[in-house]
């Protein structure tokens, strides 16, 4: 029988997956944003695991509102991405030192 | 829909998605990477579908499939990224990253697996009554108990647009654009002139 368990495994296995990713492919901008959209998709599964096991749609609505928030975060990461390259020619994370933070 | 039926459906679904993360990660193109997040996000929407939650389920593929992972294409083809150099880090991260990885998957394992048993968490989910729409109710409480948060939401994606069009907005040295204003402005004595001289002969 499927339920909350399975989804919760699943969903730890993506967002394992994604810290994964984020630290291997420190180098490029795009792979960590797409890394950052695995992992909410992770969280996401969470939300909706947990809102059919307690019979909440409140769950659901965050979801909706996370898949809001995503969107755009991808649009101006991306046009941030855009931007900098015009200027530096490279996508490098470790190329962008010049504030030293 | 059989019980067999469901749990083979969930597991083949699992690890593609799995299987498609697995690609996001190691994938040495970053075009396959898209692909391969697309795929992810299509097997998300069908284990969504599977627990009965149609409508984020065609959410997802609408938005993410539709419109935000085809920006990431855009960008990564606009782009023209050196992939050797990228690539070139991979392999002193790696033992950092697969030790931070086993450290969150150990920690997890124990607390879903582990704690979770006897919580009845293994237990399936509730199907729902028959004519029970997901969006109808979803609906019904995103307008009411959540419409503060969802005009917020709204202002949130207008100033994403606002963002991304001013940031990639650029003005080109050397652009040749026309003056309507100077162009309808223009007399014909300022452009044309009449003289008079006498005719001429071939010697």
């Amino acid at each position: 029988m499927i339920g909350l368990h399975h989804y919760l495994v699943v969903s730890a296995m993506l967002f394992v997956l994604s810290i994964a990713g984020i630290v291997l492919n420190r180098r490029n901008l795009i792979l960590l944003l797409m890394c950052i959209e695995l992992m909410l998709l992770a969280v996401n599964f969470n939300f909706i695991a947990f809102s059919r096991h307690l019979g909440d749609d409140t769950g659901q609505v965050f979801v909706f509102f996370i898949l809001t928030v995503a969107a755009a975060e991808a649009a101006i990461g991306l046009a941030i991405l855009v931007v900098l390259f015009r200027n530096r020619r490279s996508i490098n994370v470790q190329d962008m030192n010049e504030m030293k933070g | 829909m059989g019980m067999l039926l469901h749990t083979v459906l969930f597991y083949t679904f699992a690890s593609f998605l799995i299987g498609a993360a697995i690609g996001v990660v190691f994938s040495r193109n970053p075009v396959h990477a898209v692909m391969f997040l697309v795929l992810a996000f299509f097997q998300s929407a069908m284990l969504w579908m599977l627990i009965e939650a149609e409508f984020l389920a065609i959410v997802l593929v609408l938005v993410y499939v539709g419109a935000v992972m085809v920006l990431f294409l855009f960008v990564v083809m606009m782009l023209d990224i050196n992939v050797e150099a990228v690539r070139k880090g991979f392999d002193r991260y790696a033992p950092l990253g697969i030790g931070v990885a086993l450290l969150m998957a150990f920690e997890l394992i124990q607390l879903i697996w582990l704690r979770g048993k006897g919580a009845g968490t293994a237990d399936g989910f509730v199907p729902y009554a028959e004519g029970y729409s997901n969006t109808k109710a979803l609906g019904s409480v995103l307008y009411t108990e959540h419409v503060y948060a969802f005009e917020i939401a709204a202002v949130i994606l207008l100033l994403a647009i606002v963002a991304a069009i001013a940031l990639t907005m650029r003005k080109r040295p050397g652009l040749k654009v026309q003056n309507i204003s100077r162009q309808v402005a223009v007399r014909a004595r300022d452009r044309l002139r009449v003289i008079k001289m006498d005719a001429e002969k071939k010697p």
